[in-house]
């Protein structure tokens, strides 16, 4: 724990989650699943509206909360009529509290691994660092993980605590409360809920999340990934095979939780300018098109083996910390040809290179 | 539909083996509900892993740009209204493919199936016009028509217009299919809840374009959106930009589109694509009686210039 804090258990009653976070929402923006259509948002909510904390998981993961997928960065003129033109300029924007209620654990998990390429000795990332730090990420168990869910062999879990700062496991009549950081701490106290849990809690809590763990049907195989050579990975054979079907669409990469690239755009109007980032995506051809007009990636299959081998390979080798997936599933379901990432790291994992590969 | 998969097979075997192709375009089994994957089987070995049921969604004629090699692909009505505008399009030649005609009986949706019950469904299987739907803990059967694709409940198309070979005998073609309802109620709108109607349609769009790149008819080497110098269309999902990706696609496929589902089947926020490209298939039907992808022997209407093409808008 931080700081050799005792970690907390606390019982919330139903009644009590509304009253807290009407008392949360004077002064944090708060963010939680919202189901529009056929299917659940990550969104900020209006004042007075409830997570609908139901849900299975969203469609698209909440990372856009923190990384949005158009953010505007600088501005300038280029009029010489304005003393500050050809300055670029820093576009305000509210990096004000903001929790995300209810958050599932591979979700909050899946933060953690983006910060790595965010956040690290040699570059910052503001404008993610600055929304990361001022966001409060407020678990909620998987009671109900999806046959496509693999979060137990992708690092994380259906009651996993990485990445978030309270975790909340559902109760008959409300949540019980792991408070995990002292962020959590302060959100807590905010919002009164500070009814300690009854002796017993702390084995329900141990209970549940065995039962939740033995719901997880679907499992990976990543220990080999490691002491794989990445030339003869990269050079295998399946790879024709794995790409034949896709459609170099961005529904995986958009959806995905743990997807960080993006690509910075200028956009002008006259003599105004903004300068802003968009989400990318390895499967679009554009991606690595150079300036002198060459592609280092031109096929599709190239494509696609730079996505498994950046999550299954590359990521593993770099930070010695497992896969860069943490088992959510929504590439698995939202795939519109069926591209399945468990048999994709199955292959990958289980690769003899002079083997027989069919 | 075993009796489609065990035929699809022996042909697939026979002219994989005979030499007539070199390779079968198909589907495989998935590895989730509702969802095959194509493929492309060599091997005459492999035929065993070809499947067909009402998950074969995808339009195959996607797969077949670019190809040098001869090719048999499993083409229901649509797919062969595309393999036809491609050949019109000079994509691929008629010698080079050998269609495996397949009788349709209409493609599950799958949004349709999981919003039709509450918990995940683990198990989809079908029973002649009956879909017996399976969860964890819950069973239920619901008919096939209930749970179709929304451009397969209005085809009247299902029967492959070219074909080698067909795995079966035809279908009945429906025939007082009304296929423009909804596209009467949009222009029957005015201006302001028109524009209203289709602001609404596309506001959850995440320019992931899966729907473009479902489409067989977008093959162009380099979309406009993609051209970087100039550049056309901004990135960001600024709406102004996401409506002019939408309006110039569907224009794009005006007097082309098959109505074959594939845009809205991919996408993955569940927009009603074919909203836009429905409105051009009904324009093209009135203005010049075309259906798309029906003959080799016509050229689109709105590749040639006809004395009889209407001209009410020269005034």
């Amino acid at each position: 724990m931080d700081g050799g804090k005792v970690m907390r258990i606390i019982r919330i009653e139903k009644d009590d989650w509304v009253t807290g976070l009407g008392r949360l929402s004077d002064s944090v923006r708060l963010c939680g699943p919202v189901k529009t259509g056929d299917f659940h948002h990550f969104k900020q909510l209006p004042k007075g509206v409830v997570p609908d904390l139901e849900y299975r998981n969203t469609r698209l993961s909440p990372k856009s909360l923190v990384y949005p997928q158009s953010e505007a960065m600088l501005e300038y003129t280029l009029d010489t009529r304005q003393p500050d033109h050809h300055i670029h300029k820093e576009i305000a924007k509210d990096f004000s509290p903001q929790a995300l209620l209810g958050i599932r654990p591979c979700d909050a998990k899946a933060f953690l691994l983006v910060r790595r390429n965010f956040d690290t000795p040699q570059y910052k990332d503001t404008y993610w660092i600055r929304r990361y730090e001022t966001t409060t990420f407020v678990g909620l168990a998987c009671d109900r993980p999806c046959t496509t869910c693999f979060c137990t062999t992708a690092g994380s879990g259906p009651h996993g605590e990485e990445g978030c700062d309270v975790l909340l496991v559902r109760q008959e009549d409300g949540f019980l409360a792991k408070v995990l950081t002292p962020k959590g701490e302060a959100l807590m106290e905010t919002a009164k809920w500070q009814t300690e849990a009854e002796s017993g809690a702390p084995a329900t809590l141990e209970s549940l999340k065995k039962d939740a763990e033995g719901k997880i049907v679907s499992h990976v195989q990543t220990e080999k990934l490691r002491q794989k050579e990445t030339l003869e990975l990269y050079e295998a054979p399946f790879w024709q095979d794995v790409a034949f079907s896709c459609i170099n669409c961005g529904t995986c990469t958009y959806l995905c939780p743990t997807c960080w690239c993006f690509d910075i755009q200028d956009e002008v109007y006259g003599l105004q300018g903004m300068r802003m980032r968009n989400w990318d995506s390895c499967m679009y051809p554009l991606f690595t098109l150079h300036g002198s007009g060459h592609n280092p990636r031109p096929e599709k299959m190239q494509r696609v083996r730079q996505r498994f081998m950046h999550k299954l390979k590359y990521y593993v080798d770099r930070y010695e910390n497992g896969i860069q997936c943490v088992g959510c599933g929504r590439c698995i379901q939202h795939c519109p040809v069926n591209i399945d990432i468990r048999k994709v790291c199955d292959l990958m994992n289980g690769f003899e290179p002079g083997a027989c590969a069919t | 539909m075993i009796e489609y998969t065990a035929k699809i097979r022996e042909i697939a075997e026979r002219i994989l083996r005979d030499g007539t192709v070199d390779a079968v375009l198909g589907f495989r089994r998935g590895s989730i509900p509702m969802m095959n994957e194509p493929c492309l089987v060599k091997d005459p070995a492999q035929v065993q892993t070809l499947v067909w049921d009402s998950n074969c969604g995808i339009n195959l004629a996607n797969y077949l740009i670019g190809r040098k090699d001869k090719i048999g692909v499993v083409a229901k009505g649509c797919d062969s209204r595309n393999i036809v505008t491609h050949i019109i399009e000079n994509q691929i030649t008629r010698e080079q493919v050998y269609v495996i005609g397949v009788p349709c009986t209409g493609m599950i949706d799958k949004r349709k199936v999981s919003g039709s019950t509450g918990g995940e469904i683990t198990e989809v299987l079908e029973e002649g016009t009956r879909v017996k739907i399976k969860g964890a803990d819950f069973e239920t059967t619901v008919d096939k028509a209930d749970v179709l694709q929304d451009n397969c409940a209005i085809c009247v198309h299902p029967n492959p217009v070219l074909h080698d070979e067909r795995v079966a005998e035809p279908v009945p073609v429906p025939q007082d299919k009304d296929r423009y309802e909804d596209v009467r109620k949009v222009e029957a709108l005015d201006p302001q809840a028109k524009w209203e109607y289709f602001e609404d349609l596309i506001s959850g769009c995440i320019r992931c374009y899966a729907c473009r790149n479902a489409c067989p008819l977008c093959y162009c080497p380099t979309c406009f959106v993609d051209e970087s110098k100039p550049q056309w269309v901004g990135k960001s999902i600024d709406p102004v930009d996401t409506r002019t990706f939408h309006l110039l696609r569907a224009y794009h496929c005006a007097g082309r589109c098959t109505d074959c589902g594939a845009c809205e089947r991919a996408c993955p926020v569940g927009i009603k694509v074919r909203q836009f490209t429905k409105k051009l298939e009904k324009d093209c039907r009135e203005l010049y009686n075309w259906e798309a992808g029906l003959t080799l022997d016509v050229r689109p209407p709105l590749d040639v210039y006809r004395p009889e093409d209407p001209g009410d808008f020269i005034k």
